[in-house]
C-alpha cells in the first residue's frame, strides 16, 4: 500500500460518510432535541426553581422566625420595663400615700391637741370663774354667818363697833 | 481574552498550513491513483494478494503501518477477529450511486474481502472502483463508521428518551435515580459550564444542539477505543460535518457587531484591504481546527495504540510484550481521558464560537470604536 495513498484516504473525508453523518446527525438532533432534552432541560430546570423557591421560603421562615423572636423578646423586654415602671410607681403611690396620711395625722393630731389645749384652757377658766363665784358666795355666806353671830347681841355690837372705831383714826 | 485568541488564531493558521500541505500530497497521490490502478494492473494485484495469503509466511515482515490504517480507516465490512479466510466479519450493504447505471445496493460479502469482483466492481484498499474507467462511482455504502454512527445515535435516542420518562413518571420533586442521576450531572454542566459560560443569557437556544454533539462526540470516541469498534470520531468526515454544523450555526445566529467586526475591523481604514480577508478566513479556520482538533486527536491515540502493540510483531519477540503492552495499557488510560476531554472540547469551542458571535457590544469594543473616531478626527 502506497503510505501517501493511505495519507490520502486518511484526510480526504469520504462523500459517503459525510453524507450519512450530516442524515444521521440532523435526525438525531431533532429526535433527541424534541423528545429528551426538552423534557429532561424542562424538568431539570422546573426542580431546580422549585429548590431554589425552597430555599427561598425557607430563608425567609427563618427570617420571619427571627423576627417573630426578636419581637418577642422586645414584647417581653417592654413588659418587663412596665412591670418595673408599675413597681415603681406602686412604690412611689404607696409612699406618697404613706406621706401623706403621716402628714394629715399629723395635723389632725395637732389639731386636735390644739382644740383640746383651747377646750382646757376653756375648761379650767370656766372652773376657775366658777370657783370664784363659789369662793365669793361663801364668802358672802361666811360673812352673814360671821355678822349674825357678831351682831347677835348688844354687848357684842358695842365691842364690834369700839373694835373697828379704834381703827379708824380720826384724822 | 484577547490574547488567548491570537494565540488560538495563531494556531489554527497553522493547522490550516499543515493541512494544505497534507491536502496537497492527497491530492498528488490521488492524481496518480488511476495510474495505480488500472484494471490490469488490479488483477495483477489481486491474484499477488491471493497467491500471498495461500503460502502465508510466518516470517515474512509485518507491514504495521498498512494494520494501523486498516484499524483507522473506514471499512465495508466490520471485521470482528481473524485474518483473510479465517477473518469472521460482518457483512455490510453496499450502495453505490453509478453514473452510468444508478443506484445499486448489494452485500458487502460479495466482494469476499476483495478478493472477488461483483458486478463489475471491486474492492480496492477499501475503496470500490469500476472496471469500466468511464464511470463515476459515488460510495454511500454503510460502512464500518455509518454503522457505528447509525447504532449511537439509535443508542443515544433511547438512553435519553428513556431519562426524558424517567423525569416523566418520577416527577420532578424526587431525586434523580439510576440512569438519571449519572447523567443529569452530565446535562447540567454542558448547559452551565459549557453552553451558560460561554453564550451567556440567550445559551438555552444551543443547548440541545451541545448536548447531542457532546454525547455522540464522547459515546464515539468510548467506542473507538474497544478493539473492534469504528474509528468514527477519528475520521475527518464525521469531524467535517460537525464543524461545518457549528459554523453554520455560528454565523446564522451571529449578531451585527460580530459582522462588523470581520467587514469593519477596528482598525486603521487603510488596514482594511488585509484585515478584513483574514477576518473572513478567521470564520473558516475556527470549525477548520475544530475539524482537526478531534480528527487528529482520535486518530493519533489509536495509531499510538497500535504501533506500540505492532512492536511486538516487528521485533518478533515476545519478550518485548511487557513493554509494548503496559506502554500500550499506559496510552489506553489516557485515551480514556483524551475520550471525554476531546468531547469535551469540541462542545466547549463550539459554545465559545457562538458566545463571541453572539455576544453584546462589549467595552473592548466600544473603547477601540472611540479610538477609531478619535484617529479619524486627527
Amino acid at each position: 500500500m502506497n503510505s501517501l495513498f493511505i495519507l490520502g484516504s486518511l484526510i480526504t473525508p469520504g462523500i459517503g460518510l459525510i453524507f450519512w453523518t450530516t442524515v444521521v446527525f440532523l435526525l438525531l438532533l431533532a429526535l433527541l432535541g424534541k423528545y429528551a432534552w426538552k423534557p429532561i432541560l424542562n424538568a431539570i430546570k422546573t426542580r431546580e426553581d422549585g429548590i431554589t423557591k425552597a430555599l427561598a421560603s425557607a430563608e425567609s421562615a427563618l427570617n420571619d422566625m427571627r423576627e417573630l423572636k426578636s419581637n418577642n423578646e422586645k414584647i417581653l423586654a417592654d413588659a418587663r420595663n412596665e412591670r418595673d415602671t408599675l413597681i415603681k410607681e406602686a412604690r412611689e403611690a404607696k409612699d406618697a400615700i404613706i406621706n401623706e396620711a403621716k402628714s394629715k395625722a399629723q395635723k389632725d393630731a395637732d389639731r386636735i391637741l390644739a382644740s383640746a389645749r383651747e377646750q382646757i384652757i376653756n375648761e379650767k377658766n370656766a372652773a376657775v370663774t366658777e370657783l370664784k363665784n363659789q369662793v365669793a358666795t361663801l364668802s358672802i355666806e361666811i360673812a352673814e354667818k360671821i355678822l349674825r353671830s357678831e351682831l347677835s347681841s348688844d354687848e357684842k355690837q358695842k365691842a364690834l363697833v369700839s373694835n373697828l372705831m379704834k381703827d379708824v383714826n380720826l384724822n | 481574552m484577547t490574547s488567548k485568541i491570537s494565540a488560538y488564531k495563531r494556531f489554527s493558521s497553522t493547522c490550516f498550513v499543515i493541512f494544505a500541505l497534507f491536502l496537497s500530497l492527497s491530492l498528488r497521490s490521488t492524481a496518480s491513483e488511476p495510474v495505480e490502478h488500472s484494471a490490469e494492473e488490479m488483477n495483477a494485484t489481486v491474484g499477488e494478494h491471493t497467491e500471498a495469503v495461500k503460502e502465508h509466511d510466518p516470517n515474512a515482515p509485518v507491514d504495521i503501518a498498512a494494520v494501523a490504517f486498516e484499524h483507522i480507516l473506514d471499512s465495508h465490512s466490520w471485521h470482528l477477529w481473524g485474518e483473510d479466510h479465517e477473518a469472521v466479519a460482518i457483512p455490510l450493504p453496499v450502495i453505490i450511486y453509478s453514473s452510468t447505471k444508478g443506484i445499486q445496493c448489494f452485500s458487502s460479502a460479495k466482494f469476499e474481502h476483495g478478493h472477488a469482483i461483483h458486478n463489475g466492481y471491486r474492492l480496492v484498499d477499501e475503496e470500490i472502483v469500476s472496471d469500466d474507467t468511464t464511470e463515476a462511482i459515488y460510495d454511500f455504502s454503510i460502512t464500518k463508521n455509518v454503522a457505528q454512527l447509525m447504532l449511537t445515535a439509535g443508542i443515544l435516542f433511547l438512553l435519553f428518551t428513556s431519562i426524558a420518562k424517567a423525569y416523566k413518571n418520577t416527577g420532578v420533586t424526587s431525586a434523580p435515580k439510576g440512569k438519571q442521576s449519572f447523567f443529569e450531572p452530565l446535562i447540567t454542566f454542558v448547559r452551565d459550564d459549557i453552553a451558560k459560560s460561554n453564550i451567556g443569557a440567550k445559551s438555552d437556544k444551543y443547548v440541545p444542539y451541545l448536548l447531542t454533539v457532546f454525547f455522540l462526540i464522547l459515546l464515539n470516541n468510548v467506542l473507538g477505543l474497544i478493539p473492534i469498534g469504528a474509528n468514527l470520531t477519528g475520521n475527518i468526515a464525521f469531524t467535517l460535518v460537525l464543524s461545518v454544523v457549528t459554523l453554520i450555526v455560528t454565523n446564522v445566529n451571529a449578531n451585527k457587531h460580530y459582522w462588523h467586526h470581520i467587514f469593519a475591523p477596528p482598525a486603521p481604514k487603510a488596514l482594511y484591504p488585509i484585515l478584513v480577508p483574514l477576518e473572513i478566513v478567521g470564520i473558516f479556520t475556527k470549525p477548520f481546527a475544530l475539524m482537526i482538533r478531534l480528527f487528529a486527536n482520535i486518530t493519533a491515540g489509536h495509531i499510538i495504540v497500535i504501533s506500540l502493540v505492532g512492536l511486538i510483531f516487528v521485533f518478533k519477540t515476545l519478550w518485548i510484550s511487557p513493554v509494548a503492552v503496559g506502554f500500550a495499557l499506559f496510552i489506553d488510560v489516557l485515551e480514556c481521558l483524551v475520550a471525554l476531554l476531546q468531547a469535551y472540547i469540541f462542545t466547549l469551542l463550539t459554545a465559545l464560537f457562538i458566545g463571541s458571535a453572539t455576544a453584546d457590544h462589549n467595552e473592548d469594543g466600544v473603547h477601540n470604536d472611540e479610538d477609531e473616531k478619535v484617529g479619524a478626527h486627527h
